[in-house]
């Protein structure tokens, strides 16, 4: 591991500016079978938790009793294109929500119920269903005015050596996109298809997971579920992949 | 509840090769597994998916520790009669879901 990390710190030669349309998702980079399984609605297990969030969408939760049917109406037309603006601010407190927390803030503000886990099977198959509405549609966040501060948190985040490796997410997923690290071609790092199905996990994971994972991978500090850190740096993420597609559910190794 | 997903057409000819395909949640739990705080996991495997079509088995699958978990099936029968066919999951615990669809032949 020490090794491969030492071995990648030397390639790390000049830095070519990627812009965000040559820029590669996780998708590209996988063998041809996962990629048709992703493709495949009928094979890729990630479909499992869209078709849990549709069955909880319509499911009454809380004090009222009420379920996001009664609010929403039909997902596939009112959440259509919700996730691709995600991360972004609520107009009511000011703050900077992810698709989960959005989720969650409509539990607790909206239906008298407990917020979810940030990790637990329902709040998973929630945001895979929401974002699953957006499946085909470009990545397109504000970034601008109350949005200006978060995203340049995130973009500092995402250049800062971190950990006992000492490496940033952009030596990564700019320098080194296409090369292999253990059993990974490294990609650009695209939030696109989370919430997504890891094999390696054998289930469906939020974007967090990932993130910590990565934050593992060079010995840092593994930040909370839905820490604002990591909530601005996945608003950084959605910048950068402006214009790209949402794959919600994606299939990764 | 578990969740499951089929995939097979509403209708077809008499004769016609029907492709179907299922998925399901569960955690294939190995039973050699130990959790966060060294406790052994609990085995819990589907050992057996059978689909009966009209009454009648047309699949069968047995399966292992090993096995990934939310197992992918898909096999292939053929359209002889307008009925019901039946998904079921056992696990270690009994039978751990059923699903129904109904194919309409002409
Ligand atoms: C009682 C009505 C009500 C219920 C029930 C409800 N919501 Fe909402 N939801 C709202 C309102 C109102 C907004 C607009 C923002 C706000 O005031 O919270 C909203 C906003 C949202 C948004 C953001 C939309 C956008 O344009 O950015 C999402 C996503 C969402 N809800 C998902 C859900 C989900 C998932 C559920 C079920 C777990 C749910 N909502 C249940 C009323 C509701
Ligand atoms: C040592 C190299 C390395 C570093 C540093 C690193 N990652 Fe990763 N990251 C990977 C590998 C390998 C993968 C899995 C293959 C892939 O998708 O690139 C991955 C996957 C991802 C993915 C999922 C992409 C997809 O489409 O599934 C995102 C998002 C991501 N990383 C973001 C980050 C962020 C943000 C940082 C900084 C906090 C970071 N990574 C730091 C190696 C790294």
């Amino acid at each position: 591991m020490r090794s491969a990390l030492l071995a990648l710190v030397v390639l790390m030669a000049g830095a070519i500016a990627a812009t965000a349309e040559t820029r590669t998702s996780a998708r590209e980079l996988l063998p041809p079978e996962l990629q048709a399984q992703q493709a495949d609605d009928d094979a890729n297990p990630g479909m499992l938790w869209v078709t849990s969030g549709q069955q909880l969408w319509s499911m009454p939760a809380g004090a009222n009793a009420k379920s996001c049917s009664e609010c929403h109406g039909d997902a596939t037309t009112s959440m259509r294109g919700i996730a691709a603006r995600y991360p972004a601010i609520d107009a009511k407190s000011g703050r900077l929500m992810n698709l989960e927390q959005r989720i969650n803030n409509c539990r607790t503000a909206n239906m008298a119920a407990a917020a979810l886990p940030y990790e637990g099977e329902d709040l998973l198959a929630l945001t895979a269903y929401v974002a699953h509405q957006s499946r085909g549609l470009p990545v397109s966040v504000r970034i601008d005015n109350a949005a200006a501060p978060h995203f340049e948190a995130g973009r500092r985040f995402y250049f800062e050596r971190q950990g006992q490796l000492n490496v940033s997410c952009s030596q990564c997923h700019d320098d080194n996109v296409g090369r292999r690290l253990r059993g990974d071609r490294i990609s650009s790092g695209l939030p696109t298809a989370w919430p997504a199905y890891r094999l390696d996990w054998q289930k469906m994971g939020s974007l967090h997971r990932r993130l910590r994972a990565c934050s593992l991978g060079v010995r840092a500090e593994q930040l909370d579920f839905g820490s604002p850190e990591y909530v601005n740096l996945e608003l950084y993420l959605a910048g950068r992949a402006d214009g790209h597609l949402v794959e919600t559910p994606g299939l990764r190794k | 509840m578990r969740t499951a997903r089929i995939a097979m057409p509403k209708t077809a000819r008499k004769g016609d090769i029907v492709e179907i395909k299922t998925l399901i949640i569960h955690p294939m739990e190995t039973g050699f597994r130990r959790d966060d705080v060294g406790r052994p996991v609990p085995r819990d495997i589907i050992g057996l998916f059978t689909v009966t079509y009209a009454g009648t088995e047309v699949f069968r699958m047995d399966l292992f520790p090993g096995v990934a978990a939310n197992p992918f099936a898909a096999f292939t029968t053929i359209a002889t009669e307008t009925g019901e066919f039946v998904f079921t999951w056992t696990d270690d615990k009994g039978v751990a879901h059923v699903e129904k669809m109904t194919l309409t032949v002409s």
